[in-house]
């Protein structure tokens, strides 16, 4: 169960191996959580998570492997995560997504589908394999991962961000209709993060790293803010660029 | 399914209330159940003990009645669902008072129980519990009655144990008599903590209720000022002639007012600052006798409903410690930790407990006892508690269950050491695990 701070003692992260996710779990084990359920494609990454998180405090970290190109694997996994967890799951972690090469994706039907499927398609399939579980629990949080690059999407990874826009669109959805239920469901908005998943591209105005964006989240559980922007001020920032001229914002550097 | 909390309003949870009115329906629900079950009465406990979610909360409030008392031995037998307001505003005018009272009358009779509360004089009578003469006990195996010599083990398995041995439908208590409606108050104002504790160690025989308010945003030379308490039911010939005529008032008005109802999130660092400076200059230097209402001095946050709400919307953690006699020192750390921290604090209380109490889970330990409120949001505070318990466990002290919504699970087994009893107890009770609460899935209780 969760504390009077927000803090949780079992987790489950879907993308184990997300570095984002990694982080957060890595915070909360220093707290109270103990259990943490691990889901992800690569054993190795996974394996190396769990050592980390063991070392943090966890007792419990057991691995459920899954690929995320695959949408109708996603009900599934989550059933073999909650098994997994062996009780009630005071969070959900859902950080799962595919950035893709937009230039090598854009023209091609697979490859683009690719990027919807792991980024949209499946994590849209294990929220909705996830929702009646929880409020049967009659308690319990998700917290997701989304991006600034869904907020306004741009030319530069219109694919990426476009399935995120709509993973951010249908979480905010799906919030409204958790409430009263005892279930929360919180949405991450980092800026571009320095990771392995954006690793060799340049960096962009407000770009921030993974400890920053965790400290963001484990913040924002006990405050239970339902939108986590980070950098904190991009909330105010794309206040503003939401407005611009889609002439104007075409030329914005990043 | 409906949400609840705790009074902090901390850990909302959804669950099925029902509210069963005899003994038949919540043993009907109690061998039917096939998810967890736990019994609330009036929401007092701050934490998450009478909440279990996704499962089934029994309302004990439909279990109410008010016997007769007894005119030569004070029992009156009462509906565990009944409130101790209630009770008082029975009993008081007869010449009655509840043998122990915690800081609020909105605390039902079975709540009072399942936490084995203590009041201003355990020095003296003890908890809760030490005053019930027999309780019914519904448990999924069955419903029986049990007392202190009859049935040791499951009354003071009971005793406590925050509702997870069954659900008590109903209890006979030991009142005590009183001859008037006030108490007789002295009132003390300690420059700093040496001079509170030193005044407290000494004379504790001399009153029933003892009782200290310390500042805990008081800092260097008044670190740990504070208003001592300490009083005495009033007996007919202490009140004035033409007061004596009527020594009680028939219907308990006085205890009775009507509540003033807080706004929302008044509290905040600067406000509590605020209170905390008036509370400690209102209070007199030296006080000798002063006749107080029975309401004003047993339950003085009464007058203010819903003052949970004064804390806002991420609401309140309340630490309750206690250690023993030659942990003074904790508790000076304790409130040091605090008041250098920076972390808002409303008035604390620092108690005397007596020996100890027979219930297994029972929280009070002979020494001293120290509740803190502090509103959730300072982010330091996790880390302060959690620092805390260190301190206190390490000493052989404990924090209480009734309180608890943060502790960490590994210091409980340190905390309370009888707590194996219990578990081989609710094996045999509740062989299938159905009586459960959030507090004890949190605690691994």
């Amino acid at each position: 169960m969760q504390d009077a701070f927000g803090n949780p003692q079992r987790i489950v992260v879907l993308g184990g191996s997300s570095d984002i996710a990694r982080a957060i779990a890595v915070r909360l084990c220093r707290e109270r959580a103990r259990t943490v359920v691990l889901a992800g494609r690569s054993e190795a990454l996974l394996s190396d998570a769990a050592s980390e998180l063991r070392e943090a405090g966890a007792t419990e970290v057991p691995l459920v492997r899954f690929d995320a190109a695959v949408p109708s694997s996603a009900a599934a996994t989550v059933e073999a995560c909650l098994e997994a967890a062996g009780g009630p799951v005071d969070l959900v972690v859902v950080a799962v997504g595919a950035l893709g090469d937009q230039a090598l994706d854009e023209d091609d039907a697979t490859r683009a589908l690719e990027v919807v499927n792991a980024t949209y398609t499946w994590p849209v399939a294990a929220l909705s394999a996830l929702r009646g579980r929880l409020v049967a629990q009659g308690t319990g949080r998700i917290l997701v991962c989304s991006s600034v690059a869904g907020v306004r999407v741009r030319r530069a990874n219109y694919l990426y961000g476009g399935a995120k826009a709509g993973l951010d669109a249908t979480c905010v959805g799906m919030a409204e209709s958790l409430r009263g239920t005892g279930v929360a469901l919180q949405i991450l908005r980092p800026g571009f993060v320095r990771s392995k998943m954006t690793h060799g591209r340049p960096d962009v105005p407000f770009a921030t790293d993974v400890d920053a964006v965790a400290d963001v989240a484990v913040a924002g559980l006990s405050s239970g803010q339902p939108v986590l922007w980070s950098p904190p001020i991009l909330r105010y920032v794309f206040a503003v660029l939401g407005l611009l001229p889609q002439g104007v914002w075409r030329r914005l550097p990043g | 399914m409906t949400a609840l909390t705790g009074w902090g309003r901390t850990q909302p949870s959804v669950a099925t209330v029902v509210t069963p009115a005899n003994e038949h329906d919540v043993l009907d629900i109690l061998s039917r159940a096939t998810r967890g079950v736990i019994a609330r009465g009036l929401g007092r406990s701050y934490g998450d003990a009478a909440q279990v979610s996704g499962g089934i909360v029994i309302d004990g409030r439909g279990l109410g009645g008010i016997g007769p008392i007894d005119e030569s031995t004070g029992e009156v037998t009462v509906g565990a669902g009944t409130s101790i307001e209630s009770l008082l505003a029975t009993s008081v005018p007869k010449g009655w008072f509840i043998a122990v009272s915690p800081g609020t009358r909105q605390v039902t009779i079975g709540g009072a129980i399942a936490a084995d509360v203590h009041g201003k004089n355990h020095h003296r009578d003890g908890a809760f519990c030490q005053h019930v003469r027999s309780m019914r006990l519904v448990t999924p195996t069955g419903a029986m009655t049990v007392g202190a010599a009859n049935d040791p083990e499951v009354f003071w398995g009971t005793a406590g144990a925050m509702g997870l041995t069954g659900v008590v439908t109903e209890a006979t208590l030991a009142l005590i008599p009183i001859e008037t409606d006030r108490v007789l108050v002295d009132t003390d104002r300690c420059k700093d903590l040496d001079a509170l504790m030193a005044a407290m160690a000494t004379g504790e025989e001399d009153h029933r209720y003892s009782v200290a308010w310390v500042d805990c945003m008081a800092t260097g030379s008044s670190l740990g000022r504070a208003v001592l308490t300490r009083g005495d039911h009033a007996r007919r010939e202490h009140l004035d002639a033409r007061e004596q005529g009527r020594a009680i008032a028939p219907s308990a008005s006085g205890l009775l007012r009507v509540p003033w109802r807080a706004p929302s999130g008044l509290l905040n660092r600067a406000s509590i600052r605020a209170f905390n400076e008036a509370w400690f200059r209102r209070a007199p230097t030296h006080r000798r006798g002063e006749p107080v209402s029975l309401g004003a001095f047993f339950h003085p946050l009464d007058f203010v409903t819903d003052w949970n709400l004064l804390y806002g919307r991420r609401g309140v953690v309340q630490y309750q410690l206690a250690v023993p006699d030659r942990s003074g020192e904790t508790v000076r750390r304790a409130i040091e930790l605090l008041a250098t921290s920076g972390v808002p604090s409303f008035l604390a209380v620092l108690k005397r407990f007596g020996p100890a109490d027979p219930g297994f889970l029972s929280f009070p330990i002979e020494g001293w006892t120290l509740a803190l409120d502090m509103p959730v949001g300072p982010p330091r505070l996790p880390g302060v508690l959690d620092r805390l318990d260190e301190l206190v466990a390490a000493d052989g002290g404990r924090v209480y269950l009734a309180k608890d919504a943060r502790l960490d699970p590994r210091h409980l087994p340190a905390m309370y050491p009888r707590l194996d009893e219990l578990t081989a107890l609710r094996a045999r009770l509740d062989p299938h695990g159905v009586l459960n609460s959030d507090l004890a899935r949190r605690l691994g209780v």
